[in-house]
């Protein structure tokens, strides 16, 4: 059997990922028998910069971290060091946060939705996605000032406020975009083609995907309820918030996740947007933070944790990312084995994999 | 299997989504975030917004009363222009244009009048 094997590197350089992995797939015939990874093509050091930045300055580096889901990433960094100093946000704030997570939220599965139907071929339901997208892009544009990288989150609260005009505007998007993804949800999730290269490819038990620490989508595809949000993080803890679960494990149950999240996400809006109070957006920040802390966040791509190590002064000791994509990379390779080579492109993009994330 | 007729039809009649760039321009928002500009008059050269930076992109000189920025390095965050006590600083809606050479954005200043010696004038 052993000489039939051969081995195939998948990436670093490949049509469906924009950024750098590289998988050594080992083939029997068209069936991965093996998969092993390498990354480390785009390390940036980003953590290692808390020696450098103070920790006011860091928000901006934190939200580098990962283009897409960035202002997670400055919230997740700014919840931390508000822990650690005790610092009560303003309700208002905390509200805003949530607006603008799931904006992020909601941009983030339309793109992946985009990236997913470009992996195979369909091209029309590619520009579709990114059609609706580019709407939510331009509401981040028009209330934060920045189409991605929207620097609104400090620690002590938001830099921008959203004003009353511009919230009905996001409750309109909201309507907009649920009509348009419901115009295509039917050539999405009931298409022949579709179907045939997701349904029952890729399968990860509950029990594997709980043991291997996925997260995210991955994990709730596979039948496990767990969402960060349910922590009651920002202003999650004042909204009404069930998340979405699937049971087959499949590709195609991970993709139904994330469809039905974009709508869990509008509606998390609208609550949002009803129940904001009025008030101050940030509070004054006096002194620096000392003390370690365990922060969870929900991006769109799974759950983020952010360790602090503080000493009291202007510069954090120690900081620690564990990105979604990360932990996901360990069921993403128990897909692998058993499957054909035609389809690790679709498994790697299931995954939602953002290596820019990964490598810090 | 024709569930994207219906949107395929609506995009092959109906008007393109995007736009005749260069020929059409789509308006800045009004919180857009574009370019970093100085009143340089108004500028006491303390260096806050260099302190401040994130991506330490701006340099202050009190002495030779210098405000320089690195517009390549600047990422339009807008920590300078909060933090500014006498708000000279200012984000334009405009964005920056490409350019073939890449140079620093310097601007002198005249000294700041201190508040005391205007008090022993008046």
């Amino acid at each position: 059997m052993g000489d039939r094997r051969t081995v195939i590197p998948f990436g670093p350089q490949h049509p469906v990922l924009p950024e750098p992995i590289q998988l050594k797939l080992v083939l029997e015939d068209e069936i991965v028998v093996e998969a092993l990874p390498q990354i480390g093509y785009i390390h940036r050091g980003l953590e290692r910069l808390v020696k450098v930045r103070d920790f006011n300055q860091m928000v901006f580096v934190a939200e580098r971290i990962c283009g897409i889901c960035s202002f997670q990433h400055a919230m997740t960094y700014c919840l931390g060091i508000e822990r650690l100093m005790n610092i009560e946000v303003p309700e208002r704030a905390d509200y805003l946060r949530v607006i603008w997570s799931e904006l992020h939220r909601v941009h983030s599965h339309l793109l992946w939705l985009g990236l997913f139907a470009d992996g195979f071929g369909f091209e029309s339901m590619f520009m579709e996605t990114w059609k609706i997208r580019e709407a939510v892009v331009d509401m981040l544009e028009a209330t934060a000032g920045s189409r991605v990288i929207i620097s609104t989150c400090q620690v002590g609260g938001v830099r921008r406020d959203i004003s009353p005009e511009f919230l009905q505007q996001i409750l309109k998007l909201a309507d907009d975009t649920e009509r348009k993804i419901k115009a295509i949800e039917n050539s999405v999730m009931n298409d022949y083609t579709v179907k045939k290269r997701t349904v029952d490819i890729g399968i990860v038990s509950k029990e594997q995907a709980w043991k291997l620490g996925a997260a995210g989508p991955t994990l709730r595809g596979s039948g496990v309820k767990w969402d960060a949000r349910m922590i009651g993080y920002a202003g999650y803890k004042y909204l009404n918030f069930e998340p979405v679960v699937e049971t087959a494990g499949d590709c195609y149950a991970r993709t139904k996740v994330r469809f039905r999240e974009i709508f869990v996400a509008l509606d998390l809006l609208r609550q949002a947007i009803a129940k904001i109070p009025s008030g101050e957006i940030n509070v004054k920040v006096k002194g620096n933070p000392e003390g370690e802390v365990l922060v969870q966040v929900e991006q769109p791509r799974g759950e983020v944790t952010y360790t602090f190590k503080a000493n009291g002064t202007k510069n954090l000791e120690k900081m620690h990312v564990r990105t979604p994509t990360f932990a996901n990379i360990p069921a993403f390779l128990t897909m692998l084995p058993g499957c054909e080579l035609a389809d690790v492109p679709i498994l790697a993009l299931t995954i939602d994999p953002c290596i820019s994330c990964t490598e810090r | 299997m024709f569930g994207m007729l219906k949107p395929v039809l609506k995009n092959g009649f109906g008007k393109p989504a995007t736009r005749l760039y260069p020929f059409v321009i789509r308006e800045a928002f009004d919180n857009a975030r574009g370019k970093l500009e100085i009143d340089i008059d108004k500028c006491i050269f303390c260096g806050m917004c260099q302190r401040k930076c994130p991506s330490t992109c701006l340099t202050v000189e009190k002495a030779t009363c210098k405000w320089e920025l690195d517009p390549y390095n600047c990422i339009i965050c807008g920590v300078c222009v909060d933090a500014c006590p006498t708000k000279c600083l200012s984000l334009n809606k405009v964005h920056r244009v490409p350019v073939y050479v890449k140079e620093n954005q310097i601007n002198i200043g005249k000294p700041p009048v201190k508040k005391t010696a205007a008090k022993e004038k008046a």
